[in-house]
C-alpha cells in the first residue's frame, strides 16, 4: 500500500496546521486541547494551551514569557527523541533559529511531513544547528524569501558595530534587537570578536538572558542600564546597550550618551526599511534563512513538495516551480511578517528595581 | 580594497543624521585611505565628480542576463530602488574570480577612457568582485546616483579639522585643485607647499556679521559705523576673470548653472560680494519668489522671465586682480562706487548706505521698514577690514523685531537624531470660519525651535499625554494648547492649505494659560501679509 500523502492527514484550520490522526496542532494561533510548539516566540508559541509538546527550553521560555498563560500539561521532548500520539510519531530536531527551536518531524504510515518552524542555516553560539531530514512534504517559513535578501556573516556585522565604537567613542551604541535570540546571539558574537566589557540591556532583555544562562549559554557580565545621577546628565558613553528595537522611540534612551541607534535585523537589507526607522547603523543580522539558504535546504531534504507558511510565498513558490518542486501557500492567520515586530517595550521597571 | 571601504563610507553617511559623525568619518577616511582613491571619493562624496558613465538601463539590461524576470519584477517592487535591487540581486558567481576587487580610482579611471560598448562589459566584471555594498557603491557611482547629505562645505571643513589648516585657507585653494586633488593632501599632510590657484576663479570665505543683541547696544558708538538694508535674499560672490565665472553660495557651493543670467552679465575682472534677489525693475519681490530659483540644475526661459534676478552688490574683494580685503571698509566702499560707475554692469545695482545721526534714529527706521525684501539693518565698522569669518564687533545684523501671533499645537512629530526619541516638530493652526458657520483650525506653519530644553521636554509630555490619533511618526494631538509663534515676514502662498507661508517660524513661548478658543484667527496673519496684490 502507497503512503498517504500528507494532504490527507494534516489540514490547516482556523486555529493553524493539524494533524488529524494525532489530534494536535503544529503552533497553533488560538488555545487547543493538544499543541506542539517549534520555538518560543510569540507568534509561534501562544498562550492558553493545555498540553504542550516541546523542548525544555522552549517550554521555560513559553513559562517564563507567559506565566499565568503558560502550558498547564508541559511535556518537555529532548532534541532527537520521539513520542508517538495515536500512531503519529513525533521527533523534535535543532532548527537552528533560537534556543530550544525544534522542527516537528512528524511520521504517520510511511508518510513524513517536517514542520519547520522558523529556522536558520548560519552557526549560532547560542543554539543548536539546523539538521536537514529528508521528508515528503517540506513546511518552511518565507520571511526573507526575495532573492534580494541574502544575509551577510553575521561577525562581520558585529564587527561593523564595534569599529563605530572604535569611531565615536563618547557616544553610547544602542542595539535595538528582538528580546529573545537575537539578543543573545549579538552577546555571544560580541563575545567571540573580543568584546569582553560589560553589556548592558534594557529591563526586557535581562530575564531572557538569564534563561539562557540556566541553558549553559554563557554571556559574559551583563548590566542593566544605570539611571542618570544628576537631571541632564547622560550614561554610558563608549558602551553597548541592546533594547528592543521599540525601545530607541521612547523617552528612556534620553538617558544615553549621544547615542547611534543600530537595530541587528534581516529588514536592514533594504535602505528604505533602514531609513523609514531613522536608524544610523543598520546591521543586517538574522536568525531567519536567508534566500540561498531557503532553496538550498528545500533542496537538501528534497522533499517533492514544499507547504510555505508565512512570508513571501508567491516568490519562492515561483522559484520552486523552476526546480520542479511543488510549492503551496498555506496562508495561516496570526504570524508576524516582521521578525522584529516586537510590541511597545515593557515599561522599565520601577525606580531601582533595575539595579 | 578600497572600493569596499568606499562602500562602507557611503553607508555610514547616508545613515547618520549628525554632522560632527559625519565629520568624524570624513577624517577617518582621509586619514586611512591613499590618493588617489580617497582624493577620488573626497570628489564623489561633494558632488565635483562629474561624469555619468552608464545609464542606469545598462544595469537593468545586465541584470535582466543574469536573473529571472518574475523575480527581478518582485524584488524592484519590494526594493523601490533599481540601482539598491540590482546590488541585492546580482547572483554571485559560483567561482568567485580570482582577483581583488577594483581600486575607486581604477573604476573612475577606467570608465574615463572606456568606449561606450565595452562598459557593459568592465561593469560586469566588477559587479562579479564586489560584495552587495560594494555594488551599490559601483552602480550610484557610475550612474550619479550617490547622494549622502555631504555638502562641499562639510567636506572641506572635515578637510580642515583633520588637517589642522583653517577652513578658509581651504576655501581659497578648493575650486582651484581638481580631484583627485593630490597638491592639496600633499599640502595639507605638510609634504608640500600651499597650491596656488593662480587666475582661477576661487572661493573666498566671506565677512560674516554677529547678530545685534540689546546689551550690546549701548557700548556702540555710532560714528564708527556705516548703515545699510539687510535684504532678505541669498549671499552670494561674483567671481569673474580670465579664468572664468562662478557665483558661490555664502558656503562655496558653485550655484553658478542656476543664475545664467547673472553669470551673462558678469562682464569685469572682479569679485565681488552682494545679494541676490528676485527684482523687477529695481523692486525686490519677497523671499518666496527667489526660493522657486534655487537649487535647480536646469533654468527654462519660463523661469527667468517669471522669476528674474538681480545682484544688489554690497562689497569689493578683488579689483583686477588686486586684493582689496587689507583695506578698510569705507576704503573698499569708494573702490566699490567707482568701479560700478565705471563698469554699469547689467542686472547689478549698489546696496545704499543709509544716513543716520544716531542709533535711536536707526532703530526707528529698522523698526518701520516693513517693506517686502527687507530683513532688518547691517552695520559695519568704517575701519574694518574684510576678514573671513565671523570677527567679533565689525559687522553687526540688527534684525527687525518679529512678527507674532497665538497659534494652536495640532500635530507633532519627533525629530531626528538626537531628537529622535521626542516630539520636536509642531504644526500649528489658526482659526477660521468653517462652511457650517462654526469655526476650525487651518494648519498654518511647523517649527522645531525656540524653546527651552525644559519646555521641550514638557511638550513631549504634554503631546504623549493628548495624543489622538498617530499616523506613522506624526501624533494628531488635542486642540488645547496654545503656542506663541514668532517669524520673521508672512507671505501669500499657493502652496499652503492656509493661503500663507511663514518666513522662519519659532515658538517663543508655551502658552498653557491661554485657552485655544482665544488663540488668533488666520485673518490676524494674513494682516500681516507683506505682497498682498493692491
Amino acid at each position: 500500500m502507497a503512503a498517504p500523502h500528507p494532504e490527507s492527514w494534516i489540514r490547516v484550520t482556523p486555529q493553524g496546521l493539524y494533524c488529524e490522526p494525532g489530534d494536535f496542532f503544529v503552533d497553533p494561533a488560538l488555545p487547543v486541547a493538544r499543541a506542539v510548539i517549534t520555538h518560543g516566540h510569540s507568534d509561534h508559541a501562544r498562550p492558553g494551551h493545555d498540553a504542550v509538546l516541546a523542548t525544555p527550553e522552549t517550554l521555560a521560555i513559553m513559562a517564563a514569557r507567559l506565566g499565568e498563560g503558560g502550558p498547564r500539561s508541559p511535556q518537555p521532548l529532548a532534541y532527537g527523541q520521539s513520542v508517538t500520539q495515536n500512531g503519529v510519531r513525533v521527533t523534535l530536531v535543532p532548527a537552528g533559529h533560537v534556543l530550544g527551536s525544534a522542527q516537528v518531524v512528524l511520521d504517520w504510515q510511511g508518510s513524513r511531513l517536517v514542520v519547520s518552524g522558523d529556522y536558520k542555516r548560519e552557526a549560532d553560539p547560542t543554539c543548536a544547528p539546523f539538521e536537514p531530514v529528508s521528508c515528503d512534504v517540506f513546511v518552511t517559513e518565507a520571511t526573507f524569501a526575495l532573492p534580494v535578501f541574502r544575509h551577510p556573516p553575521a561577525s562581520g556585522e558585529v564587527r561593523r558595530l564595534l569599529d563605530s565604537v572604535s569611531l565615536f567613542p563618547d557616544r553610547a551604541h544602542l542595539v535595538g534587537c528582538y528580546a529573545l535570540g537575537k539578543c543573545q546571539r549579538l552577546i555571544a558574537l560580541l563575545r567571540q570578536a573580543g568584546w569582553d566589557r560589560p553589556i548592558h540591556l534594557h529591563g526586557a532583555q535581562a530575564s531572557m538572558c538569564e534563561l539562557y544562562g540556566r541553558f549553559g549559554i554563557a554571556l559574559g557580565e551583563l548590566r542593566p542600564v544605570p539611571r542618570p545621577q544628576k537631571r541632564g546628565e547622560t550614561v554610558l558613553p563608549g558602551e553597548i546597550v541592546l533594547a528592543p528595537p521599540s525601545a530607541e522611540a521612547s523617552p528612556w534612551m534620553r538617558r544615553l550618551a549621544d547615542p547611534v541607534t543600530a537595530v541587528a535585523s534581516g529588514w536592514m537589507r533594504v535602505r528604505q526599511r533602514a531609513k523609514a526607522r531613522g536608524v544610523e547603523l543598520p546591521l543586517i543580522v538574522s536568525d531567519h534563512a536567508d534566500w540561498d539558504d531557503l532553496l538550498a535546504t528545500i533542496a537538501e531534504v528534497g522533499a517533492p513538495e514544499v507547504w510555505v507558511t508565512h512570508g513571501r510565498e508567491e516568490a519562492l513558490i515561483h522559484a520552486l516551480a523552476g526546480r520542479g518542486v511543488r510549492g503551496r501557500a498555506l496562508h495561516l492567520l496570526g504570524r508576524e511578517e516582521d521578525e522584529d515586530a516586537a510590541p511597545e517595550p515593557e515599561p522599565e521597571p520601577a525606580e531601582g528595581a533595575s539595579a | 580594497m578600497s572600493l569596499p571601504a568606499f562602500a562602507e563610507l557611503l553607508e555610514r553617511l547616508i545613515f547618520t543624521p549628525g554632522r560632527n559623525a559625519k565629520l568624524a568619518l570624513l577624517k577617518r577616511w582621509f586619514a586611512t585611505q591613499k590618493d588617489t582613491d580617497r582624493g577620488i571619493g573626497l570628489a564623489a562624496i561633494a558632488g565635483e565628480l562629474s561624469f555619468t558613465a552608464a545609464k542606469p538601463s545598462i544595469v537593468r539590461d545586465l541584470v535582466r542576463t543574469r536573473v529571472d524576470p518574475e523575480l527581478l519584477a518582485m524584488s524592484h517592487d519590494y526594493v523601490g530602488d533599481l540601482a539598491e535591487t540590482v546590488a541585492l540581486i546580482w547572483p554571485e558567481p559560483p567561482n568567485r574570480p580570482n582577483r581583488p576587487p577594483p581600486d575607486l580610482s581604477e573604476v573612475v579611471e577606467t570608465l574615463e577612457l572606456a568606449p561606450k560598448d565595452r562598459i557593459p562589459g568592465l561593469l560586469e566584471d566588477w559587479l562579479d568582485t564586489l560584495d552587495p555594498g560594494g555594488r551599490i557603491a559601483l552602480i550610484k557611482l557610475v550612474t550619479g546616483g550617490l547622494r549622502v547629505g555631504v555638502s562641499g562645505r562639510l567636506a572641506r571643513q572635515a578637510l580642515a579639522d583633520w588637517s589642522g589648516q583653517p577652513v578658509e585657507e581651504l576655501e581659497e585653494i578648493w575650486h582651484g585643485v581638481p580631484p583627485p586633488y593630490l597638491p592639496m593632501f600633499a599640502w595639507l599632510e605638510g609634504r608640500g607647499p600651499r597650491p596656488d590657484p593662480r587666475d582661477a576663479p576661487v572661493f573666498r570665505s566671506p565677512m560674516l556679521a554677529q547678530p545685534l543683541e540689546a546689551s550690546d547696544i549701548a557700548a556702540l558708538d555710532h560714528r564708527d559705523f556705516r548703515a545699510e538694508w539687510k535684504w532678505d535674499g541669498i549671499r552670494v560672490q561674483a567671481s569673474s576673470g580670465p579664468g572664468g565665472r562662478r557665483l558661490w553660495s555664502r558656503t562655496g557651493e558653485d550655484i553658478s548653472q542656476s543664475f545664467p543670467e547673472i553669470l551673462e552679465a558678469m562682464e569685469f575682472h572682479a569679485v565681488l560680494d552682494g545679494e541676490l534677489l528676485v527684482m523687477r525693475d529695481g523692486e525686490v519681490a519677497p523671499f518666496a519668489e527667489l526660493q522657486q530659483r534655487l537649487n535647480r540644475k536646469v533654468v527654462g526661459p519660463k523661469m527667468l522671465r517669471d522669476y528674474p534676478t538681480g545682484l544688489r552688490v554690497y562689497d569689493i574683494l578683488f579689483e583686477q586682480g588686486e586684493d582689496l580685503r587689507p583695506l578698510p571698509f569705507d576704503a573698499r566702499r569708494e573702490r566699490l562706487e567707482a568701479w560700478f560707475a565705471a563698469t554699469r554692469p547689467a542686472r547689478m545695482d549698489l546696496s545704499p548706505q543709509i544716513a543716520f545721526v544716531s542709533l535711536e534714529q536707526l532703530e526707528a527706521l529698522r523698526e518701520g521698514a516693513r517693506a517686502a525684501g527687507i530683513e532688518g539693518l547691517m552695520l559695519k565698522r568704517g575701519d574694518a577690514p574684510y576678514v573671513a569669518g565671523r570677527p567679533k564687533g565689525q559687522w553687526w545684523k540688527w534684525k527687525r523685531a518679529p512678527l507674532s501671533v497665538d497659534a494652536v499645537l495640532m500635530y507633532a512629530q519627533r525629530g531626528h537624531g538626537k531628537r529622535s526619541s521626542t516630539y520636536s516638530d509642531y504644526t500649528f493652526g489658526l482659526w477660521r470660519e468653517d462652511d457650517q458657520g462654526g469655526r476650525e483650525l487651518v494648519p498654518v506653519g511647523k517649527a522645531y525651535s525656540g524653546y527651552t530644553d525644559q519646555e521641550l521636554v514638557w511638550l513631549d509630555r504634554w503631546i504623549r499625554n493628548h495624543t489622538t490619533g498617530r499616523f506613522g511618526p506624526v501624533r494628531e494631538v488635542e486642540k488645547a494648547l496654545v503656542l506663541e509663534i514668532v517669524f520673521d515676514a508672512a507671505q501669500l502662498s499657493g502652496r499652503h492649505k492656509s493661503g500663507v507661508a511663514m518666513r522662519f517660524p519659532r515658538i517663543a513661548r508655551l502658552r498653557a494659560d491661554k485657552p485655544a478658543a482665544e488663540a488668533d484667527r488666520l485673518e490676524t496673519l494674513m494682516a500681516m501679509v507683506e505682497n498682498r496684490a493692491g
